[in-house]
């Protein structure tokens, strides 16, 4: 070990950090008063949404919402547990298509289909993660992407049930029996599926704060420690595996309701690529930071594609590119930067230095 | 079976045609502080590593607190209350000091371990600022790993292992590339340790091993050499041509000799 040949470099931090008090506790909480700040403005601005924004935009953010849900449920895998899977839109598949044949065979009330959906995609997890969480590198990537094209395949030949290629139609979001007045369709869905949105963001971002969520932290940074702290792995693994499952049901019976058409391509490889782009775009392990990133991807695909002539893959390729240049941990690595001195504080490398600053 | 804590019967562990740990019978009982030395490639880590279960043994028994936990994976071991400190610092890079040692503080044994509430986290991050003043790290407990200096780390190891609450504590060369200071600092924290942690260290810096142990093993080339009171192996003649060779003999001698070479023991064990 290289470090071994200094070993008296580093008297002074040892003698000298004794002296120096952890901060109160007050100032933490202040801290986490006006970091409370941000999200509640966000939230705010988009309750009001339909009322200064035009219907095309209101049902471009409606989307955004609905794929940025799917983002924040991979992130949860990849960002925080460190599992990049390449099939995660099967559980998304998973759900849309239950949402569909809830809402067709029994009742197109929310948010039946949606809990429904959310149910699927988690025992869709269960029977699936078992096998994929087991291996490691390569081998996860290979199994998920198997996973997501044998889920997109069955879509396509179980036509009976599925509509196979032309995909399945979807009755409107409604509550009770009568569909919404159609004057206002668009804003109460974009309500509704904001309700959604928040409800299971909240509880992703617990989820991921809490003691559970730091062990999934500690198991993608130094998987070996935790086995030795007295952690398995694999059972955390697969609860976030089954949880992110669940999550991203929910996302796809929210799509189906707001879609109102389900196809195989919803299963399929593309959504997951495409995602996974949306989580280095906004900066994985954040969770705020793949909503972003799907907003970039939804905007430029659905909003400005029509009008790209079908470039706006293209012009997502070289967002991408760019975005990997110039900012290597995303949108979410902006926020970091604009962060008080203090984080970079604690980054200096020699730790005589940061008492003098 | 004897009233060990730790119990090992033939331990063996062979690499293709190396063997590391050749038919190791060793008894640690409760409370001891023992010392496991040798020199470099005596295999003392892949002792500790088939002790916590990390390494799985070719043959022979390890037996903990009574009971067969040769069969047992590590974190099965960990959670009956084995914890390490390893060689090589292996921590959470990405997290703050005060998360590294909440990692393992908040896996109590029984209890609900998870809650989704931050608030009844509070006992367990009381617990990780005890640990963290006693091992010297209160004002750095917001710093991230990937800042702290090496010495800093290799205490954040011991607050990291202590914080699991352990019987047996295996320390592989807590000491390595600490400073004097800091080595001092960390034989009297190990030395206030309660009797009902039972200490097994791997360390080159014999000051240290001869400050903490109270019986001391020496290894050589994978076979138990000796087994005794610090006394007794400083004398041993058998130890001491275990070490000739390596220059080490002086260590063994009291006296200003070994000052001169009190660190040698420095290179990868």
């Amino acid at each position: 070990m290289s470090a071994t040949a200094h070993p008296t470099t580093d008297v002074p931090p040892s003698t000298g950090s004794t002296a120096v008090p952890a901060s109160p506790p007050s100032s933490s909480r202040r801290r986490g008063l006006l970091g409370a700040l941000p999200p509640a403005v966000v939230l705010v601005v988009l309750a009001f949404v339909p009322f200064f924004l035009a219907e095309d935009p209101t049902n471009i953010l409606t989307r955004i919402l609905v794929f940025g849900l799917f983002a924040v449920s991979l992130d949860l895998l990849v960002g925080i547990t460190g599992l990049p899977s390449l099939g995660h839109a099967a559980y998304f598949g998973v759900g849309a298509y239950t949402a569909a044949l809830v809402a067709d065979h029994w009742t197109p009330s929310a948010p039946t289909p949606v809990l429904m959906a959310a149910a699927a995609g988690a025992v869709a997890a269960v029977l699936t993660g078992w096998l994929a969480v087991r291996s490691h590198g390569v081998f996860f990537l290979m199994l998920t992407l198997a996973i997501g094209e044998i889920t997109s395949q069955l879509a396509l030949q179980l036509d009976d049930v599925t509509g196979g290629s032309n995909g399945m139609s979807v009755p409107s979001v409604r509550f009770g029996s009568e569909p919404f007045d159609a004057d206002f369709r668009i804003a109460y869905t974009y309500w509704y599926v904001l309700v959604v949105f928040v409800i299971a963001f909240a509880a992703m971002w617990l989820i991921a704060r809490s003691p559970f969520g730091l062990a999934l932290r500690g198991i993608r940074d130094n998987e070996g420690r935790m086995r030795s702290l007295g952690y398995t792995p694999f059972r955390y693994k697969y609860v976030a595996y089954v949880l992110a499952g669940g999550f991203a049901g929910l996302a796809g019976g929210l799509f189906a309701q707001v879609n109102r058409l389900v196809s195989p391509v919803d299963a399929g490889f593309a959504l997951s690529a495409i995602t996974l782009l949306a989580l280095v775009l906004g900066g994985a392990g954040t969770l705020w930071g793949p909503v972003l990133g799907m907003a970039v991807v939804v905007i430029v695909r659905d909003y400005y594609g029509p009008d790209l002539n079908g470039h706006g893959p293209l012009v997502l390729g070289i967002v991408f590119v760019i975005a990997v240049y110039v900012l290597p941990r995303g949108f979410a690595g902006i926020a970091g930067l604009l962060r008080t001195p203090r984080r970079r504080r604690d980054r200096s490398i020699v730790p005589g230095e940061e008492r003098a600053a | 079976m004897s009233d060990g804590l730790l119990e090992l019967s033939g331990v063996t562990r062979s690499f293709g045609a190396l063997t590391a740990v050749d038919g190791v019978d060793l008894s640690v009982p409760v409370g001891a502080r023992h010392a496991l030395i040798g020199p470099n490639g005596a295999g003392k880590s892949t002792l500790f590593k088939l002790v916590t279960g990390s390494m799985p043994v070719s043959s022979g028994t390890v037996a903990f607190d009574g009971s067969d936990v040769t069969r047992l994976s590590e974190p099965a071991r960990a959670r009956r209350g084995i914890s390490q400190t390893l060689q090589h610092s292996s921590l959470f890079l990405s997290q703050t000091v005060e998360r590294n040692v909440l990692m393992a503080a908040q896996r109590r044994p029984g209890g609900s371990r998870h809650s989704l509430l931050p608030r009844r986290q509070r006992a367990a991050r009381d617990r990780v600022h005890e640990l963290l003043t006693d091992v010297g790290l209160a004002g750095r407990s917001h710093a991230l790993v990937s800042a702290l200096s090496h010495g800093e780390r290799r205490q954040l190891e011991v607050a990291v292992a202590l914080a699991c609450e352990p019987r047996l504590l295996l320390l592989d060369e807590p000491a390595a590339g600490m400073s004097p200071a800091e080595s001092a600092r960390l034989v009297g924290l190990l030395k206030a340790l309660p009797d009902t942690v039972t200490l097994v260290i791997v360390e080159h810096d014999l000051d240290v091993v001869f400050a903490l142990a109270t019986s001391v093993t020496v290894l050589h080339l994978g076979k138990l050499l000796l087994t005794g009171t610090p006394d007794e192996v400083r004398a041993s003649s058998a130890v001491q041509e275990a070490y000739l060779g390596t220059g080490r003999e002086a260590l063994f001698l009291d006296g200003p000799a070994s000052l001169d070479v009190s660190r040698p023991g420095m290179e990868v064990g």
